[in-house]
């Protein structure tokens, strides 16, 4: 314990986050003098590549920009477009764009909830040395995040990189009978998840609250997927439309990502914490209950305990899934095919890890003029910085090892996708040894 | 016998795996690709018996070396590969390992590449490292079936002779 000395913590490569990139902590003393969440691939080529491609090409390039939340950019790019082009897609299309993101976030959730943040809560380095002793846990989360593939794949066509998700709906939608072959694995998912809430809830979480502007979507009736109104904590209540005018990204030397801001506050944090403290009240039953049976009641203000939030958005993955595929009645078609036309669109849906912005500007021929993405770690990752700020100021009296396991602990809480918003996450805490 | 091309072709010398399948099925000889994600990979090989990996690796070596492991022996370190993802190809095996859930033979072509950034073409050496490792694998998919009297390899063409 060097209390009192400058010193660093550096984590040159991230583990357990989905690409790389890199934090460096300066401490002085008692007091954390720099924070710096370092990202450095640019993704952002990708607003260039869409710019002269046709409308229809949108959902599949923009799938690529991640392998974890391909189905978020679909559904983000689908809608803005058809905002800007005026199409009202099938409400057969719209419940099963609510199945394909089912399946996304039991995808993701599983594999961020077990294999990626749980070893951190049991002192494991990775979920390798987790299975060993915790066998059938590891077990059960492959055999959820292969249900939530069943779904993807069945929607999309294949498991990665989806190919089925168009403007105006899907290439080929489902029969019914191809979604009643899902409900035994659906309904052994939901309580496997309604275990995973028990489980993540008896887990010991570090005494870190802060006071966060929590944003996400806000539906009339459900939670939020792909629709709603972008609200806040501190009064925001804005149409995607007006994004732009209340949010702003900023660059900063040491980061690829931009950092995306609201307007005259500050930082924010969006993703499953966000959406449960202002959504809580439109989880169904069996999501609420088990909320309220985890100790879970909005505000949660401890981002560490987003580990049991997602658990409890699994359960309504889980849920939605066996409520869309009871409901479901194929379309007429498949999907209303899009006009060529100029306009601009805008939307945001809810990747798993937090809100996803596109906006859309179209000539004539259908073709792309402007892109513009900012994906959810963009919008977190001034967050993070805030938090570590105040985090690091807790552990400088500890030794440097477990200061830095501490701080990736708490970078890993928002389930980072640097891929998504640049590419690759190396920690480094600097008290000036 | 499965043979299993990793990697994403939008990532350079990443594609490695994927350009070795493609060519492979386009030889006529049934290959899958996978992102290298763990926990789709475990599920990828279930059932199969003997399986051959092929994907992108960093370990300092020149572009376009070929290696070659044998996967059910100790891997090390893992991590190793040039997997974008939280858990990649050699935590796959390893976590397989710790689950029983490797299949009984693992043969794993890495292919050492030099360049990962987005939207770049595979390099030069890696191309040919590509070449390299499809004609070894031919052999392997044929010193399988001469293994097994009787039985031919899984072909779908007619433009590759396996044996002599």
């Amino acid at each position: 314990m060097t209390g009192r000395s400058a010193r660093t913590i550096r984590v040159d490569t991230l583990a357990r986050v989905e690409g790389e990139g890199s934090l460096y902590i300066k401490l002085a003393g008692e007091r954390v003098t720099d924070v710096k969440l370092k990202i450095y691939e640019p993704p952002r080529f990708f607003e260039a590549f869409l710019r002269g491609r046709h409308f229809s090409e949108a959902p599949d390039i923009t799938a690529r920009i991640c392998g974890i939340c391909p189905i978020a950019y679909q559904m983000s790019a689908v809608h803005a477009i058809e905002r800007a082009l005026g199409i009202r897609i099938d409400p057969a299309v719209r419940l099963l764009r609510r199945l394909f993101y089912c399946g996304e976030w039991i995808e993701s959730h599983t594999l961020h909830v077990y294999m990626l943040h749980a070893p951190d809560f049991l002192g494991y380095q990775d979920v390798i040395a987790m299975a060993a002793n915790h066998r059938a846990v590891v077990e059960k989360a492959l055999r959820l995040k292969k249900i939530g593939n069943r779904i993807v794949q069945l929607l999309g066509g294949r498991e990665i990189h989806p190919i089925s998700a168009a403007v105006g709906g899907f290439y080929k939608t489902p029969a019914k009978q191809q979604l009643r072959e899902l409900v035994d694995d659906l309904e052994w998912a939901l309580e496997a998840s309604l275990e995973t809430v028990r489980w993540t809830a008896g887990l010991e979480f570090p005494s870190f609250e802060q006071d966060y502007e929590f944003v996400a979507l806000r539906h009339p009736d459900e939670y939020p997927f792909n629709e709603g109104r972008l609200v806040s904590n501190r009064g925001l209540d804005i149409d995607a439309a007006e994004y732009e005018d209340r949010f702003v990204e900023l660059h900063v030397k040491h980061s690829n990502a931009l950092h995306s801001v609201v307007r005259g506050r500050g930082s924010y944090l969006t993703g499953p914490l966000a959406r449960f403290n202002l959504n809580s009240d439109r989880l169904p039953e069996v999501a609420r209950k088990a909320a309220l049976d985890a100790g879970l009641k909005p505000p949660v203000k401890n981002v560490f305990r987003s580990i049991v939030v997602r658990a409890v958005e699994l359960v309504f993955a889980c849920a939605e899934a066996l409520r869309v595929i009871r409901e479901y009645e194929p379309p007429a078609a498949p999907r209303v095919a899009g006009p060529n036309r100029a306009g601009v669109g805008q939307a945001i849906t809810e990747a798993p890890r937090g809100i996803l912005y596109h906006r859309y500007a179209l000539d004539e021929n259908g073709l792309i003029l402007t892109a513009k993405i900012v994906p959810p770690t963009s919008q977190n990752q001034k967050r993070i910085e805030d938090d570590l700020r105040e985090y690091a100021a807790q552990l400088v009296a500890w030794p440097i090892e477990e200061a830095t396991w501490k701080c990736e602990q708490a970078v890993r809480s928002y389930d980072p996708c640097i891929s998504c918003a640049t590419h690759f996450l190396k920690v480094e805490i600097d008290r000036g040894d | 016998m499965r043979i299993i091309g990793c990697g994403n072709r939008q990532r350079g010398d990443d594609g490695a795996g994927i350009l070795v399948a493609e060519r492979l099925r386009h030889l006529g000889i049934d290959a899958g690709t996978c992102s290298g994600e763990a926990t789709e990979l475990i599920e990828t090989w279930a059932g199969s018996g003997d399986v051959i990996l092929i994907d992108a690796v960093v370990t300092g070596a020149p572009g376009g070396t070929v290696h070659v492991w044998d996967g059910l022996q100790k891997i090390d370190p893992p991590g190793k590969t040039a997997s974008t993802h939280g858990l990649g190809v050699a935590q796959a095996i390893e976590l397989a390992r710790v689950l029983n859930r490797l299949p009984e033979r693992l043969r794993i072509y890495g292919i050492e590449g030099r360049a990962f950034d987005p939207g770049f073409p595979i390099s030069s050496q890696v191309h040919a490292a590509i070449e390299e490792v499809v004609q070894r694998i031919i052999a392997d998919v044929s010193a399988s079936a001469d293994a097994r009297e009787g039985e031919r390899p899984k072909l779908r063409g007619s433009s590759i002779h396996l044996t002599p």
